[in-house]
């Protein structure tokens, strides 16, 4: 009796069992077992090349570079997406949803067309690069064209976790605070950041990762000097590409530290979800 | 006057200034401004520059741009491949979603985790992370390198959690026991999966792969090093309009952009009308 | 099961349902134990106790969407205890309706029919027949979410009856409708089970959906069965404490489990009654509820009418005499103790 009770209360298990060796299957063979013989292939002669490249001067500077141009990237995505966020949930305005469209257009887009795009609006010979260069600033091949490449490819990030947080409070507990007399500065700190934390801190982490990865559209506008304009992401294609063993190292060495980043930023994510779930 | 101008008047102090929920205020008015201006100079203007440059040279210029033949093949060449790599994230991420969803078994957690990894992985990294398994010197002896394949597997790397993460929160929130009334009809278990869980979960397989498939068009860090970028064969899209950028022909460049844009512009518009539907049906 | 028929199975058709000791368990906690019942066939029979008492575990036990430990099912005669739902031919409705939310009225009752690959022409009749039944012919190509929870839930009956099961089953049907809905829908249950007389088992946590409905009514508590037996029957003579009290309001008196309204007010003192201080008058809708104090600190109270207060002159602070109208049918140490029970 107790074989047929077991057997009567699974009685999908051999579908069940082949799902599951499929899904397990195609995402080790796809993700898990490259980013393993990545891991592999960076120590394999030992940990003392490698720690020659990561205190070589060029990835040094690229290191600098990117936390650099991926600091001001998300520092800007976070303001922008708290302030739009707020924008587009309370308030109603013609535009509204042409202005929310408008923000989901870039990470749709291939990141050399991001690139293009700013290049033909900001580069030299764009529509305004030749009057800001006479004005003194240089935005293609610089850091700022590096920067603008960034915000637009991480730019709804914030944006999107934060908005469904703002419709889900609703406005009553600002109405409370606004009928206990507290300004609209106070309703902001007090009531309406403390809500969305979880969400804004879940989408800075995604803006960041994103941020610091960026690869084809900085590709695109930076020009990629060793030492002065080139980021990890195009260290590791530069030295790739060179060939010979010691590039090779070089790319590898690079690639693991974003890797690194990555799947701690990934821990980060996966910690914050259930937070803003239960909220 | 309306009554509730009368009433809006009449209540003193939070509503004072009789600003009705939802009115612009003049701060918000401002930041509205500020948030607007970012918008134009960062988006909108580089958009219409693309467009406005792809058609510098008129219509004509623009087909003769877009009809190339090299500019052809590397359209055809990614066009195939999304589709290709779109039609089985639909399938595969359907199954992978309904595994971490209704399976249970050691190490889920994990594999939750590996499934993120396409997402916060650099692009350029995953295409090293492939190149050193399915490359010259990889373990199985399988050398995707400079293959039409090996473009398709780095696709299907970057787009892996599309689809999973847009049907996951479906299928957690779908009611067991609509697939329990359905077995007590008379429902077979693959019945049940037919007419009941996939009509379901289709809205949320259609979004995942409308951007998805948006991806695959647009990538190109994750291709480069494994397509090694053959023209006529395994060269993409955004191999190609970098290319002609770099060559100071910025007319074939925005051209294709042009065309890149425009099909993601139509897969968001569809993406929208496809959540509104679901919306309503409640 | 024939292609001809209309809703109501013919009376040789009707089926029974039999379980003999049943036990379920999850983990450590029991939900049935050694359960032995038998659902009489074409009546309407209520499963009734508190929630957690086991018996919507029961229900799942006999649709096939859960399988006893220990135990058997039949149904119509047929050993089915661990056939899978498909082949039971139960009909079962859910609390939440459980409606196939993108397909509309008709395509939902529909379903099991098509599943059976029926002729068009035949699921269209019977479609209509069955619409017509639950009152929702002009919803017929609405979609579920265009429906209010009552008609929802017709359209999960029609739904159930398309396949002509040989049983009904429904798991608390009504428990997520407001309280008018509700009882429009007790009615009509009732009626429907008139013309259609499919064996029929709900399950229900209110007494008073269980009396109004059911033939008869099985109270299940901590995963065992305390009493079978009609409505009046189950009413009038509670096989014990338990069931005496959740079927209807109980007060003590003088240790003696008692109505409230059974009680009889006494100004003057006489044999058996015992002698208490009225403590408050409390008016609700048309009765009044008596709340008394007596001599052993217990706090019996009675149920009134507001003619019979005015009668007897009682006011709050006087001092009247109780004395049980009935005698209890159980001793009254009996407490939970689950009596053998007559079927």
């Amino acid at each position: 009796m107790d074989a047929r009770v077991r057997r009567a209360r699974r009685r999908t298990t051999r579908t069940a069992w082949v799902l599951r060796l499929v899904a397990i299957g195609y995402v080790l063979g796809l993700v898990a077992l490259p980013v393993v013989s990545v891991v592999q292939h960076t120590f394999a002669d030992g940990l003392a090349p490698v720690w020659d490249v990561l205190t070589s001067d060029d990835f040094l500077a690229a290191l600098r570079l990117t936390a650099v141009v991926a600091g001001i990237a998300t520092v800007l995505n976070t303001v922008f997406g708290v302030g739009m966020g707020v924008l587009l949930v309370r308030y109603r305005f013609w535009g509204r949803r042409f202005v929310s469209a408008v923000i989901d257009l870039p990470v749709s887009i291939s990141p050399i067309v991001v690139g293009v795009a700013l290049i033909l609006v900001y580069g030299t010979y764009g529509w305004f690069g030749g009057a800001l260069e006479d004005a003194g600033v240089r935005v293609i091949f610089s850091v700022p064209g590096m920067v603008l490449a960034t915000v637009l490819v991480s730019l709804p990030l914030v944006l999107r976790e934060v908005v469904p947080t703002l419709e889900e409070a609703g406005v009553e507990q600002e109405q409370a605070a606004q009928s206990l007399g507290a300004s609209a500065w106070q309703r902001f700190w007090r009531v309406t950041l403390p809500t969305i934390r979880w969400a804004l801190a879940y989408g800075v982490a995604l803006s960041l990762a994103r941020s610091l990865g960026e690869f084809g559209a900085v590709r695109v506008v930076s020009g990629s000097v060793a030492g002065e304009s080139q980021t990890l992401t195009l260290y590791v294609n530069d030295s790739y590409q060179e060939l010979g063993a010691d590039a090779q190292r070089q790319a590898f060495a690079a690639a693991f530290v974003l890797m690194a980043i990555a799947v701690a930023l990934i821990v980060v994510i996966a910690a914050l979800r259930p937070k803003e779930e239960r909220s | 006057m309306s009554l509730v101008a009368q009433v809006d008047r009449a209540t003193p102090s939070a509503f004072a200034r009789g600003r009705r929920p939802g009115e612009l205020t003049g701060g918000a008015s401002l930041g509205l401004g500020i948030g607007v201006l970012w918008l134009s100079l960062l988006v909108l203007l580089p958009i219409a520059a693309i467009v406005s440059t792809a058609f510098e040279d008129g219509l004509a210029g623009f087909w003769d741009a877009v009809t190339d033949a090299e500019a052809l093949s590397a359209i055809r060449f990614t066009v195939g491949a999304a589709l290709l790599v779109t039609a089985v994230n639909a399938v595969v991420g359907t199954l992978i979603a309904w595994v971490l969803v209704r399976d249970q078994f050691p190490g889920k957690r994990v594999l939750e985790v590996v499934i993120d990894i396409p997402f916060a992985l650099p692009t350029i990294v995953a295409g090293l992370v492939l190149i050193t398994l399915y490359g010259p010197s990889g373990p199985f002896g399988i050398n995707l390198v400079g293959t039409r394949a090996g473009v398709v597997l780095a696709l299907l790397f970057v787009t892996l959690p599309f689809v999973v993460r847009s049907v996951q929160p479906v299928l957690i929130d779908a009611d067991r026991e609509v697939e329990q009334a359905a077995a007590s009809l008379g429902a077979s278990g693959f019945t049940t999966f037919r007419r009941v869980i996939l009509p379901t979960v289709t809205p949320a397989v259609l979004s995942g792969a409308a951007l998805s498939f948006a991806r695959a068009l647009g990538e190109f860090g994750s291709v480069i090093l494994i397509s090694a970028n053959l023209i006529g064969q395994t060269q993409v899209s955004s191999s190609y309009i970098l290319k002609m950028i770099e060559s100071q022909e910025p007319v074939a460049a925005a051209a294709v952009a042009t065309l890149l844009l425009a099909v993601a512009v139509v897969v968001l518009v569809e993406l929208d009308v496809v959540q509104r539907r679901t919306a309503r049906r409640g | 099961m024939n292609d001809h028929a209309t809703p109501q199975s013919s009376p040789e058709a009707r089926s029974g349902i039999v379980v003999r000791g049943v036990h379920r368990s999850f983990g450590d906690f029991v939900a049935l134990e050694d359960i032995d019942l038998e659902v009489k066939p074409g009546g309407l029979t209520a499963l009734l106790g508190p929630s957690g008492g086991g018996k919507s575990t029961l229900l799942r036990i006999i649709a096939g969407l859960d399988y006893p430990d220990s135990g058997t099912v039949e149904i119509g005669g047929r050993d089915a205890t661990f056939l899978p739902p498909q082949r039971r031919s139960v009909g079962f409705v859910f609390q939440h309706y459980a409606a196939f939310k993108h397909l509309t009225t008709a395509r939902n009752v529909a379903f099991g029919l098509e599943i059976r690959k029926r002729p068009k022409a035949e699921v269209r009749d019977r479609v209509r027949e069955l619409l017509e039944l639950v009152h929702l012919e002009q919803f017929a190509d609405r979609l579920p979410s265009q429906l209010s929870g009552g008609q929802r839930q017709r359209m999960a009956l029609a739904r159930a009856l398309a396949v002509q099961p040989e049983v009904l089953l429904l798991d608390e049907p009504f428990g997520a409708l407001d309280a008018k809905v509700r009882k429009e829908l007790r009615d009509w249950l009732r009626r429907l089970h008139d013309e259609v007389h499919v064996t029929t088992l709900f399950v229900t946590h209110d007494q008073e959906e269980a009396l109004e409905v059911a033939d008869e009514i099985v109270v299940i508590s901590q995963g065992r069965i305390e009493q079978v037996g009609s409505p009046a029957q189950l009413y009038d003579h509670p096989a014990n404490e338990f069931v005496m009290s959740f079927l209807g309001p109980v007060t003590r008196l003088g240790g003696v489990l008692v109505r409230p309204h059974d009680i009889e007010v006494l100004t003057d003192e006489r044999a058996g009654a015992v002698q208490v201080e009225v403590t408050k008058l409390l008016r609700v809708g048309h009765e009044v509820r008596v709340e008394t104090r007596a001599q052993d600190g217990s706090t019996p109270w009675v149920q009134l009418t507001r003619a019979q207060v005015a009668e007897l002159g009682l006011v709050a602070g006087g001092t009247v005499w109780l004395r049980p109208l009935v005698a209890t049918p159980f001793p009254a140490d009996s407490s939970r103790t689950p009596e053998p029970v007559p079927a």
